[in-house]
């Protein structure tokens, strides 16, 4: 194998796992603070479709973004009034947000199928990007992807160094106990939702715009899954998380590098790889059960009802 | 500002009338946004919900739309009563179809309806086997079946597009994806000449009905009912919690194959690359929308099946996109959801103390 | 009611009289409907634990406020207000301080979940001496505590109140009162039933304020002399397997026929663990169980149950009963072994019926057998349960605190329901932390500790401190039981 296409097959991989570690990241603080929020890939789509149209009508990458981004935290924000406020089975709810976020952007992006639109240029970073191997990978990519690490580093310092990181943990710990000392519980689950809700946005937008360029019904097929996956494997650890999106992003390319290799397999079998390596991730976890169970937020998934 | 107040009792009253309080607030949404679509919202609303259901030709179409449904939902019922959260009706439904119709492909010249039996039986099989996995995942490695059966959701349906662009493709179909048509011999009769129905609502409807006696009558189904509201309890009680997985599983994933094989070799007629409009994922609303009862299931089935018809007729007559179904069936679950909190709860004002109870 | 400074003020109450509720509300968590709160000379409405803590009031939970994944320093800095926020080393040097201060060793650096329950309280009461309190609210700070840990507590309780700290102490155990506080406020039923000075009050009439009719202070039962063995646990070794789980070494007791048998022990020290492989829930590989003279191996609970062998769980809701079912399918959760199911089909008529019976004989306080079990009192439900198993005619029934959080009236009920199983010469085991309630009903005794049990010993031959001494794991003070035993023989 040539350094050109290991060149590329790094670049590649992180451009693909890039909406991944976005998704990931902010289901993962979602979870930090106690709440499962099954509905990522209805908020993706949401994100994506809205970030296109916004895009395409105003002629404006950045505004598309941003639309995305609010689109996401309002569909979160809808989640969170159901499950925080009127306590209703985040499973369910996060399923029903899933369904309708499919139904919703179908629904809006019919007049759209078959736009196109310039989307987000690779920055270079001069001289960087040259180094051999790497260089593009990382000193060679578009703006969202730069951004995506940057959200990274401060997820990192978040939960170790600050004060709102602990907060988040110990809400979604033990809220009644949070509730007890005087933490705001609601206020951070809403907070840890919306943030959750605006960054499977941002990934939504960066597939419709940044990736692809374009909308088609349905196009995240299954990412915000698979990221959901992704969490439970990293066991909610933010440097795991960039590790496992680079590497699912290597996966989700593996039957283009095969087919240029010359090997004659069908395409469609090629394209269950992703999933099958989310199940295959799945099992090895559960290898570690009781740390999983460990690292798992312990109000994960359960309502909490203030006294008053 | 309101509030909530617990109830000690569940409101039965609340449980049966929340799905109506959903599907009126659904009304409501669906017809500000028509109005916002430049579009009457009362025209559009009887072209949605009833225009559909005018004539015979609408309502036995509705059977078409409500046999997979049910199917599935009466499968997925057991697996959420016992808070088993199979998503994965529609990969199920999928590889039912797949597995039924490679045998009703491999045996083109068979000159008898009996073929029927090993087709249904084969669909049955494959979509046990596909649930059957998913069980294996969980009872084994205890791995989240939320998101195993989603993912194998996806890889069935590109194990479906391989076999119609691949081994399965009609060789005399200028090169559509798609299978050879199957003989009137792997062919479900219909229950009327000239329409569509077909007796796979029969089956939909006696499967209503087992899971009722199942759930309501037989210790299998309390023990399901009992792991799915409280674990700990289930343990206590002795139940073998892997055992009643198995179970749930296998019967729902036979349940949507079913579903899958009697669309293919009822109103499709052939392997196509789609052979659900998103039933599995739809079944989920109706279970929910149903009360996680058979009855109630039967009811929400129906509606659910017009909103499929609904959207066919917005988009003749209005030029709306089909997909305004998928998202009227979204609505109609966030209402449900937000209703529901009216059976363990009450509203009250902030201000007014709480009821006393003795 | 009222406090004064470098008081120890005690509130007195049974069961659910509303003890922990008064005191949230002191401590805001939970706001008051009507009424005024007085504090130094100034009536003001507390709008929040942080708002009460910036007053100088600081609260101990009865249930610790900690979270088990942070550690000692992070979660005392949780509480510390937001403006000022420490760095966590600067912190652990301030926790170390006051910590040797009061006597009470701290490693600021371990995590929660590593710590004993007794070190988790003085994390909760470090973390409110960090801030300057004036009023301490203590709810049932005894109840998970060993007796030498109490001994303790008491010693730094009293430390505080000299340096003119204010002391709320909250509990339901009159000698530890008597032992400690200055004065008391008796509560029942949510309401001040009166106040004493509890050192020169006599028990009799304390308890008189604390429970509404007088024939329900106290029963006594005869002993009784077990028969034949029913159960026999032989160097029972279980290694845990789940997180948390507590392993069990060389456990070995018999229980007979027509007694009472009593494990005492703080909880958490294996007695889940032995309960649940007695039921068979988890599976005892080192077969050390012998059921009527045969080893019940791997056998799986439904038989167990099928071969008489019946259980009172410690959760009533979530484990003996399912909270959202009716109680005729909540009876059906263990009678299903019984003959409430025929074949797997099940007739509801015969199932209401039979849940009926059980509601009368014991006297169940319901709205019949449709009755969700979460509508019902602790009490009731407990009775109803007990009932439950009682009506499967078992011939061993293994209790887990079975009066646990339950009023006088159903205590005493259920109290009665199991000496008369025991008289009809039936085999009971009764675990709990509740020594009083051992005493009162239990034959013969012993007591367990990090999954060692202690010797076995006549109820009537092993004093309260002998006892006491083996909860904490001392068992070599048995000599003194055995020449008691000989000295009787």
């Amino acid at each position: 194998m040539d350094i050109d296409l290991v060149q590329n097959i790094l670049y590649a991989s992180v451009r693909n796992g890039t909406p991944l570690l976005l998704v990931a990241l902010g289901e993962m603080v979602c979870e930090k603070s106690g709440v499962l929020n099954l509905g990522q890939e209805g908020m993706m789509l949401i994100g994506a479709v809205i970030g296109f149209m916004v895009a395409v009508s105003t002629g404006s990458l950045g505004l598309g973004i941003l639309a995305a981004i609010c689109a996401g935290a309002l569909s979160a924000a809808l989640f969170g009034f159901l499950t925080l406020t009127l306590l209703t089975n985040q499973v369910a709810t996060g399923l029903a947000l899933t369904i309708f976020g499919t139904g919703l952007s179908a629904f809006m992006g019919t007049g759209y199928i078959g736009k196109t639109l310039v989307g987000l240029q690779p920055v270079n970073i001069p001289y960087l990007m040259d180094i051999p191997v790497i260089g593009k990978a990382v000193f060679a990519q578009d703006l969202l992807v730069y951004l995506s690490v940057v959200i990274f580093l401060l997820i990192i310092w978040l939960f170790s160094r600050s004060r709102y990181g602990l907060v988040i943990r110990a809400v979604g710990e033990n809220p009644e106990a949070a509730h007890a000392v005087g933490l705001p519980v609601l206020k951070t689950r809403y907070l840890a939702v919306l943030f959750g809700g605006g960054m499977a946005g941002l990934a939504g937008a960066y597939l419709s715009i940044a990736y692809t360029p374009l909308w088609s019904e349905g196009m995240t097929s299954g990412k915000g899954w698979i990221a959901l996956a992704l969490v439970v494997f990293a066991s909610w650890k933010a440097e795991r998380i960039i590790l496992g999106a680079y590497l699912f992003g290597f996966a989700s390319i593996l039957h283009l590098i095969m087919q240029g290799s010359g090997y004659d397999l069908s395409p469609n079998i090629l394209s269950m790889l992703p999933y099958v390596a989310t199940i295959a991730v799945l099992i090895i976890m559960s290898r570690k059960q009781t740390m999983t169970r460990w690292l798992a937020p312990k109000s994960l998934g359960e309502s909490y009802r203030p006294q008053s | 500002m309101l509030r909530l107040e617990a109830r000690r009792h569940d409101s039965t009253l609340m449980a049966l009338v929340s799905p109506l309080i959903a599907t009126a607030l659904t009304l409501v949404a669906g017809s500000i946004l028509f109005s916002l679509l430049g579009h009457s919202p009362g025209r559009a609303l009887y072209t949605f919900f009833i225009a559909p259901l005018s004539d015979l030709y609408g309502w036995t179409e509705l059977g078409v739309k409500v046999a997979p449904l049910m199917l599935c939902a009466a499968g997925l019922n057991m697996c959420y009563q016992a808070k088993v959260w199979n998503i994965g009706a529609e990969g199920q439904l999928v590889i039912g179809a797949l597995a039924g119709g490679y045998v009703g492909l491999m045996f083109p010249d068979t000159q008898t309806h009996w073929m029927l039996v090993p087709v249904l039986g084969f669909g049955i099989l494959g979509g046990m086997a596909w649930a059957g996995l998913a069980a294996w995942l969980k009872t084994r490695f205890n791995t989240n079946e939320i998101l195993t059966t989603i993912m194998m959701n996806y890889i069935a349906l590109y194990g479906l597009l391989y076999a119609v662009h691949g081994p399965l493709k009609d060789p005399n179909g200028y090169n559509f994806p798609e299978s050879a048509q199957f003989s009137e011999f792997v062919t479900l009769p219909v229950l009327f000449p000239d329409y569509r129905i077909n007796i796979s609502i029969l089956f939909g409807l006696f499967a209503l009905a087992a899971s009722w006696i199942v759930l309501n009558r037989t210790l299998p189904g309390f023990q399901m009912r009992v792991l799915g509201q409280d674990q700990s309890a289930a343990a206590f009680a002795g139940f073998n919690q892997n055992r009643i997985v198995w179970s749930v599983m296998l019967v729902s994933g036979g349940l949507a194959g079913l579903a899958g094989i009697c669309e293919v070799a009822g109103s499709i007629g052939q392997l196509v690359p789609q052979i659900s409009p998103g039933y599995g994922y739809t079944a989920i609303i109706v279970v929910f929308l149903g009360r996680m009862s058979p009855i109630g299931i039967f009811f929400a089935s129906i509606l659910l099946g017009i909103t499929y018809l609904g959207g066919e007729m917005v988009q003749m007559n209005f030029n709306l996109p089909k997909s305004i179904t998928g998202l009227f069936q979204g609505m109609l679950l966030f209402f449900l959801l937000a209703s529901d909190i009216l059976i363990h709860y009450r509203i009250l004002p902030a201000n007014r103390a709480s009821r006393v109870h003795s | 009611m009222s406090i004064r400074s470098g008081e120890i003020h005690a509130i007195l109450g049974e069961n659910g009289a509303g003890k922990s509720t008064l005191m949230k509300i002191i401590y805001g968590v939970i706001k008051p409907d009507t009424g005024q709160i007085i504090w130094q000379n100034k009536e003001l409405a507390i709008k929040g634990p942080a708002h009460a803590r910036q007053l100088g009031i600081g609260m101990v939970f009865q249930h610790f406020s900690l979270f088990e994944s942070l550690t000692v320093a992070e979660n005392i800095a949780l509480s510390l207000p937001e403006e000022n926020f420490p760095s966590l080393s600067e912190l652990s040097k301030k926790i170390i301080a006051i910590s040797q201060q009061y006597g009470m060793e701290l490693d600021p650096d371990r995590h929660i979940y590593s710590l004993s329950v007794g070190e988790q309280q003085r994390v909760e009461i470090v973390r409110c001496l960090l801030q300057n309190i004036s009023l301490l609210i203590l709810d049932e700070p005894t109840s998970v505590l060993t007796p030498v840990e109490v001994d303790n507590l008491f010693k730094i309780l009293r430390l505080l109140a000299s340096q003119g700290c204010s002391i709320l102490f909250i509990s339901h155990k009159l000698s530890e009162v008597q032992a400690l506080c200055d004065n008391a406020t008796i509560l029942r039923a949510g309401k001040i039933t009166g106040t004493c000075e509890p050192k020169n009050t006599t028990t009799e009439n304390i308890a008189r304020m604390m429970v509404a009719d007088d024939s329900a202070i106290s029963h006594s039962y005869p002993r009784a002399q077990g028969k034949a063995i029913v159960l026999q646990v032989e160097r029972l070794n279980y290694q845990a397997s789940a997180a948390f789980a507590i392993p069990l070494t060389d456990i070995s007791f018999e229980v007979r026929a027509g007694e009472i048998f009593g494990i005492a022990g703080v909880a958490g020290n294996g007695q889940a663990e032995l309960l649940k492989l007695l039921t068979g829930e988890f599976i005892d590989h080192s077969d050390a169980i012998i059921y009527k003279g045969k080893r019940l191996g791997c056998l799986p609970p439904s038989e167990r149950r099928r071969q008489g062998i019946a259980t009172v769980p410690e959760e009533r809701l979530g484990r003996s009963a399912v909270p959202g079912m009716t109680l005729a399918e909540n009876n059906l959760l263990t009678g299903y072994t019984k003959g409430l199911s025929n074949r797997g089909w099940l007739n509801w008529q015969t199932i209401r019926r039979h849940t009926d019976e059980i509601l009368q004989s014991c006297k169940v306080k319901s709205s019949g057998s449709q009755a969700q079990a979460r509508s019902l009192s602790g009490g009731n439900l407990q009775k109803f349960i007990i009932g439950r198993e009682i009506s499967q005619q078992p011939d061993l029934l293994i209790c887990s605190h079975p009066t646990w959080g339950v009023d006088i009236g159903a205590a005493n009920l259920i109290r009665d329901e199991l000496i008369a199983l025991r008289d009809a010469g039936k085999a009971i085991l009764v675990i709990s932390e509740d020594i009083d309630e051992l005493y009162q009903m239990c034959d013969r005794l012993c007591a367990i500790c990090h999954g060692h049990l202690s010797p076995v010993g006549n109820t009537d031959d092993i004093s309260i401190n002998l006892l006491g001494q083996w909860m904490t794991g001392e068992f070599n003070a048995i000599e003194a039981v055995t020449e008691l035993a000989d000295s009787h023989a």
